[in-house]
């Protein structure tokens, strides 16, 4: 009854015109970036950080979820129209999707991806709202080396389990945490790597990390593959409601895909391409028309998209109750909570329920949101895909530079972020994943801080990290984390995941 | 993704870096001053991430050596060469005091230019309505401080 009671206390928060206001354009943003290619959730958080930190912290976590629930739903129209996944977690929803399109069922595959998102995101929703308070109170009871622990099992799983290649993965890592490494050390205030640059001794700033990663190094990485061709966008026409049939072979595979999708999602697995491909090949096994599958079947866009939403709601219970996040659009909406001055983890759930539950409740509201926006105005979304390439780009770098500017108006900085443009693009020619980097430079400085309070309370007997059960029971699944993928080259189809 | 089977000079050049990483994350360490009584002290995580590092540098060398890294797309610098000229246009004209829109309209134009536009005037046009736009929007509407120059000081 309590977690109701929370709830409810969430809702009056949510539906105050302010926030109402701000889950809109949260939405509307997020749908707008899942569509285009080229920006993800993950950058557009990225980029309203700096631009955000004068408003009121309640209403801008509340939009930041909203481009992250938004930018699932905007990736699978393009995805069905264009066969170019605006984000990776789209990829699966492309393979049947786009071949409804093709074959004029365009309408019925983005009513099943619209519907069936809203199905598996409200359920997965239900479960972060009941998942959330359990694991706080477990989350209570855990020690700085616990979370030591559980920081090593983000940062392998995250580089090196579900990556295309583990040495790879590992390497964007350990190059985010020596970024992390950069500034003052803050237990004993000395400069580490600042090579006497008085700039560098704040540290680097992690949304000029994810900006210049994310933004500039895709722009000059697409302008150097020179993937100029424009698309061309399959139109929607034909009846636009779903048939009964649609509806009886959707509603089983929107079901599914949430149960797949939430708790991978929630698991600190990081990114959304697992369930997606699982539930593709899930749907595929178990549908009455697997010759249907590769022409178009609508059970193979109904579960993927499902999951794709559940496993974003999923990657928020890890974020929210413990401070870990497992994405990079969550390792950013963490960067959000940290520009506020707030640490999510159990003692935000003690401290300021309000703002915790009235995120949540949000995300009730945003899913309603994006299924109203979604369905009618689909068309309006997919003339987004004519802004001309040259245009898209030139417009995602000035909003880059001004995010840059109005955090830190230096010239150094902005070196540093046309730095990290070169790093990112370089990273994307050689085949480097980048997620990590952004995990690594954001979860490393935590991870050393828990570790040096642990070894602190137990008079520095390295002990305690195998002593405390919790702790060796993570670090254990963490060497098992790293190993597998050495062992078993079966797990290489899935990829790591960019968002 | 095709597996070349040459030994891959770039791959190793990536190796090479990564080595050279972790030996100046190690150098910094030894400048640290140690005053912990119990526990690790500031320099334990850079030694860590140094050694992994080192690791990860000869893991990426066997790699490049046996030559399995994906095969890449053959690309084009001069794009680069617009983009990253565009950037340090922006820095040029910000710290001479030329004022966030003209520097918004440089960027916005060599991007551009970078992705294949030649409409050199309409483009540089376009760019300083865009820079028109997000300055009313965000130094007028949200109150958040964008560099000054002259055009800014007309609006």
């Amino acid at each position: 009854m309590e977690t109701f009671d929370a709830l409810l206390q969430g809702l009056v928060v949510a539906a105050q015109p302010g926030n109402l206001l701000f889950a809109l354009i949260g939405v509307l943003l997020g749908t707008a970036v899942g569509v285009l290619p080229g920006i993800g959730p993950a950058l557009t958080v990225a980029l309203l950080l700096p631009v955000t930190y004068k408003l009121d912290p309640a209403g801008s976590l509340i939009m930041f979820a909203g481009i992250y629930y938004g930018g699932m739903y905007g990736g699978s129209t393009t995805a069905i129209l264009i066969n170019t996944p605006g984000e990776s977690a789209s990829m699966a929803t492309a393979l049947e999707g786009y071949r409804m399109a093709r074959a004029g069922r365009g309408a019925q595959a983005l009513a099943t991806a619209a519907i069936g998102s809203f199905v598996a995101g409200t359920i997965a929703t239900v479960g972060l709202t009941f998942l959330a308070p359990w694991l706080v109170d477990l989350a209570v009871q855990m020690g700085p080396e616990d979370y030591f622990a559980l920081m090593c099992v983000a940062f392998v799983t995250v580089s090196a389990t579900f990556g295309d290649s583990p040495v790879r993965g590992l390497t964007s890592l350990f190059v985010g945490l020596t970024i992390g490494l950069i500034g003052i050390d803050k237990l004993t205030g000395q400069a580490r790597l600042t090579f006497g640059m008085p700039e560098l001794l704040d540290g680097i700033d992690v949304t000029t990390l994810a900006v210049g990663l994310f933004a500039i190094g895709e722009a000059l990485y697409v302008a150097s593959t020179r993937i100029h061709a424009q698309d061309t966008v399959e139109s929607v026409r034909g009846s636009l409601w779903m048939s009964a049939e649609d509806w009886a072979r959707s509603w089983k595979a929107w079901i599914r895909g949430a149960f797949i999708g939430f708790p991978i999602g929630a698991l600190p697995a990081g990114g959304a391409e697992i369930p997606t491909f699982l539930s593709y090949s899930v749907e595929r096994k178990l549908s009455k028309h697997p010759e249907q599958f590769g022409h178009g079947a609508i059970e193979g866009v109904a579960g993927p998209e499902a999951a794709n939403n559940a496993s974003a709601a999923g990657t928020l219970v890890p974020l929210l109750t413990l401070g870990l996040p497992t994405s990079a659009t969550a390792a950013m909406m963490l960067a959000g909570f940290q520009q506020y001055g707030l640490n999510p983890g159990p003692l935000l759930f003690a401290e300021q329920p309000q703002l915790v539950w009235g995120l949540i409740a949000s995300l009730y509201i945003a899913n309603v949101m994006l299924l109203v926006l979604n369905l009618p105005l689909v068309g309006l979304w997919v003339r987004l895909l004519a802004i001309p390439q040259p245009w898209l780009y030139a417009g995602i770098l000035v909003f880059a530079t001004m995010g840059t500017i109005v955090a830190k108006a230096s010239v150094t900085e902005l070196g540093i972020l046309t730095l990290f443009g070169l790093m990112g693009y370089l990273m994307r020619r050689f085949d480097y994943p980048i997620a990590p980097v952004v995990v690594g430079l954001i979860l490393g400085p935590i991870a050393e801080t828990q570790l040096r309070r642990a070894l602190s309370i137990s008079l520095g007997d390295p002990m305690v990290l195998v002593t405390s059960p919790v702790s060796a029971t993570l670090l254990g699944l963490a060497a098992i984390a790293l190993i597998a993928p050495f062992v078993m080259k079966g797990l290489d189809r899935f990829k790591a995941a960019e968002d | 993704m095709q597996i070349k089977t040459k030994p891959d000079i770039p791959g190793m050049l990536v190796a090479a870096g990564l080595l050279a990483l972790a030996g100046l994350i190690w150098w910094d360490t030894t400048r640290l001053a140690q005053r912990v009584v119990y526990g690790v002290g500031p320099d334990a995580a850079p030694k860590v991430v140094a050694i992994g590092l080192a690791l990860l540098a000869v893991a990426n060398f066997a790699m490049a050596l046996r030559g399995a890294l994906p095969a890449r797309k053959r690309d084009d610098w001069r794009p680069l060469v617009f983009i990253v000229g565009g950037m340090l246009a922006l820095m040029a004209i910000l710290s001479f005091g030329g004022g966030y829109i003209l520097a918004t309209a440089v960027l916005f134009t060599a991007t551009a230019a970078a992705f294949g536009r030649r409409a050199i005037v309409a483009d540089f046009i376009i760019g300083l309505v865009v820079g028109v736009v997000t300055y009313l929007l965000f130094a007028k509407l949200l109150t958040l401080s964008l560099p000054v120059g002259p055009l800014e000081s007309l609006i």
